[in-house]
């Protein structure tokens, strides 16, 4: 079975490490002298009880505050499935670090305290996963067990959320589990304590969930490396090596350089020197191709009836990740996959805010906000919208001063 | 698609980015299984051309014999060209001082002759085999991570990684340090190993040896180490990392092929670097050494 991989949200003290934590261990995904070491720790730090969070929180200066401060990456597997957890911190501050964790997941578990319900942080998170259209969620509301495993706090609750998604366009799957990390309910057992649930407990839901590949999206590969050994035997090889980003490339396929336009036909398909009928999006392919026609590193092939735009100016959502805010007229580097091109800043519409919870005119992203920006471009870009295909819709932006990744957009 | 190829195509896609992103990269190659899985990979990427970058061992002088014969039989095999940058050298010259006890190991010396290394040859990319399962610090570690002038890794100042795009924009002087099998585990690594019939060296198997106990860990005995000769005995062992003789544990083990060597780990009770003492001078042994440098 595919890889899952997951990203976890969660406020401040919701007890997010404790049910990683508990993930890891139950699933003899910590190991002895691990264990042994958050035992001896949380014990000189007086606890009564094991702090899983030790588990998680790698770097020292989260140790010492007890938060978690970064995206941290952890691996567990079942019998039935490999998961990559990319734990995103709870605390305000770190929205940036909660798109970075997320960018790249299937599912998204949002932890909830059950005492507390729906919080601001909430809010916040679920505005995230619909920005990247996470097509997975998993509201865990934990800390059951101080509620007296209420039924209908939680499903006050779960409408509570199910209207604030209904705001958006997006229709994500939605799974409402009721835990208690601590005690370990329906964490990877069902609870006998909550008879009246009768959903799968969090590991058994994870462990079945199916991710699709939506193959039927615009062929597109970008070149990443052109391949000529200069050798005797392969005197006049030239591949074109790079990730299928999207769609499928099949052998006879017409074929589109992008940007010079120039057409021909794939002649034949290898991967890693075998030769294939048949790549599909995800898998790193060399093309070869009928004519010999220039392209190189960052040029895009195409399929000839391909529905992508190509333009110089495009309208993105921007997460702003660095302390140097984001402003009209800067530039900067603009990367796309592998493409580069430097971009400058039109118009800067509006951003969120958070407390209001709207949308306010503004003239500057600053760290950790997000807003709708437009953006100039020097050379020309193949894209398609986000919402539409995730891997052509996203990009970055390098700050050229500090090489700092600065932001990442999502174009409209 | 599979767990390994899954793994594989992610591999593959950075290692043909450092090639595109940079202009002297270096493959970091210490013969252990991790670097030996990376050197295919990087075979891979570039089929039916040879690969365009070096390798570079940094070399303890503490080594497993084993390591190094097999090292140079790869080196052939692959038709590379191997840099050695030599601890012993570092210590010649003065750089870096031997530590003195019975805990002494050249694990933090490297660091030294790495970072000189790298800046003779001027390499702006060194590749390596570091997984993030390791080590709760490696956990945080980027794909694509920045060393400043002086080698420093700053966990506070890492570049987001978002979605599969790698920013390796750098300054002179700077260089990266590359980890393209980030997201692998142990179990990944030997059974990639048993799929693709890669060769690893005999000590990652089950053989006898004379080993002595120190802090309840099976130590190999070797010239490299102070210990008494009173201590030591007979034991079948095998490693589950290999690292300097000096800071290497080794484990009791019957397993002698890589199928008993896949169930062992999978019945394991302890952690990979479980047995690396380097690990286990302070809690964030591993950051504090990666904050300075260390590979």
């Amino acid at each position: 079975m595919q890889i899952l991989r997951i990203t976890t949200a969660g406020s401040v003290d919701d007890g997010k490490s404790t049910l990683i934590g508990r993930l890891l261990y139950e699933t003899q995904s910590l190991k002895i002298d691990q264990v042994e070491t958050i035992e001896a720790k949380s014990k000189s730090l007086g606890y009564d009880y094991i702090d899983f969070s030790l588990a998680t929180d790698g770097l020292l200066t989260e140790r010492e505050q007890g938060i978690t401060i970064d995206v941290s990456h952890l691996y567990f597997s079942t019998p039935k499935r490999r998961f990559i957890i990319a734990d995103a911190p709870g605390h305000v501050e770190y929205t940036r670090n909660m798109v970075t964790g997320a960018s790249n997941v299937n599912v998204a578990i949002i932890l909830l305290d059950a005492r507390k319900g729906v919080m601001e942080q909430t809010k916040r998170h679920l505005y995230i996963t619909q920005l990247l259209g996470i097509k997975h969620l998993i509201f865990t509301i934990n800390k059951m067990d101080l509620i007296d495993y209420d039924k209908n706090q939680f499903n006050g609750i779960i409408e509570e959320i199910k209207k604030l998604v209904n705001q958006y366009d997006w229709k994500p799957q939605l799974s409402f589990i009721p835990v208690s990390a601590l005690k370990g309910d329906n964490v990877i057992r069902k609870s006998d304590q909550m008879i009246w649930y009768d959903g799968p407990d969090l590991l058994t839901l994870i462990e079945t969930l199916t991710i699709e590949e939506d193959i039927r999206l615009d062929g597109f590969l970008q070149v990443q490396h052109v391949i000529r050994p200069k050798t005797e035997e392969f005197h006049d090889y030239r591949g074109f090596a790079g990730k299928v980003k999207s769609g499928v490339f099949q052998q006879g396929d017409e074929i589109e350089i992008f940007p010079s336009g120039q057409k021909t036909r794939v002649k034949s398909i290898e991967k890693y020197g075998e030769k294939k009928n048949k790549v599909v999006v995800g898998e790193n392919a060399t093309l070869l191709l009928e004519e010999e026609i220039d392209a190189s590193r960052g040029n895009a092939i195409v399929k000839t009836n391909h529905s992508l735009k190509t333009d110089k100016q495009v309208k993105a959502k921007i997460c702003w990740m660095q302390s140097n805010a984001l402003n009209l007229n800067s530039k900067y580097w603009l990367q796309q996959g592998i493409f580069k091109s430097l971009v400058k800043i039109n118009g800067i519409d509006s951003k969120m805010d958070w407390k209001a919870w709207k949308s306010i005119p503004t003239d500057r992203l600053s760290m950790n906000d997000i807003g709708s920006v437009d953006l100039q471009l020097a050379q020309p870009l193949i894209y398609a919208p986000y919402s539409a295909n995730k891997s052509l819709g996203a990009f970055i932006l390098i700050d050229t001063q500090t090489h700092n990744t600065a932001g990442v957009g999502f174009i409209l | 698609m599979n767990t390994l190829s899954h793994l594989e195509e992610e591999a593959i896609y950075i290692i043909r980015e450092v090639v595109g992103q940079f202009n002297k990269p270096v493959l970091l190659f210490s013969g252990g299984k991790d670097s030996i899985v990376l050197l295919h990979l990087c075979k891979k990427a570039f089929l039916p051309a040879k690969i365009p970058f070096p390798l570079l061992h940094i070399d303890t002088g503490h080594n497993f014999p084993e390591t190094i014969t097999l090292r140079d039989q790869l080196v052939q095999k692959y038709q590379v060209q191997l840099y050695v940058g030599s601890v012993q050298e570092s210590i010649d010259q003065g750089k870096v001082v031997e530590e003195q006890g019975k805990y002494a190991s050249r694990n933090n010396l490297q660091t030294t002759t790495l970072l000189d290394t790298i800046e003779k040859f001027k390499f702006d990319a060194c590749m390596g085999g570091a997984r993030r399962d390791e080590e709760k610090a490696r956990a945080k570690e980027r794909i694509f991570s920045v060393r400043d002038d002086f080698g420093q890794w700053n966990e506070k100042l890492q570049r987001p990684e978002l979605f599969d795009i790698l920013n390796g924009q750098i300054h002179p002087g700077e260089n990266v340090r590359v980890f393209p099998i980030s997201n692998w585990t142990e179990l990944d690594v030997w059974e990639y190993i048993r799929h693709q019939n890669l060769e690893i060296p005999s000590i990652y198997f089950a053989h006898q040896r004379e080993v002595f106990i120190r802090d309840g860990q099976l130590m190999p005995s070797s010239d490299f180490i102070a210990h008494k000769p009173e201590d030591v005995f007979d034991e079948t062992v095998r490693f589950r990392t290999v690292g300097d003789m000096s800071c290497t544990a080794a484990v009791p083990s019957k397993a002698t092929d890589l199928d008993t060597v896949i169930d062992e780990i999978r019945g394991s009770s302890i952690s990979e670097r479980g047995a690396r003492m380097d690990d286990k001078r302070s809690e964030g042994a591993m950051e504090e050494r990666k904050k300075v440098g260390y590979f």
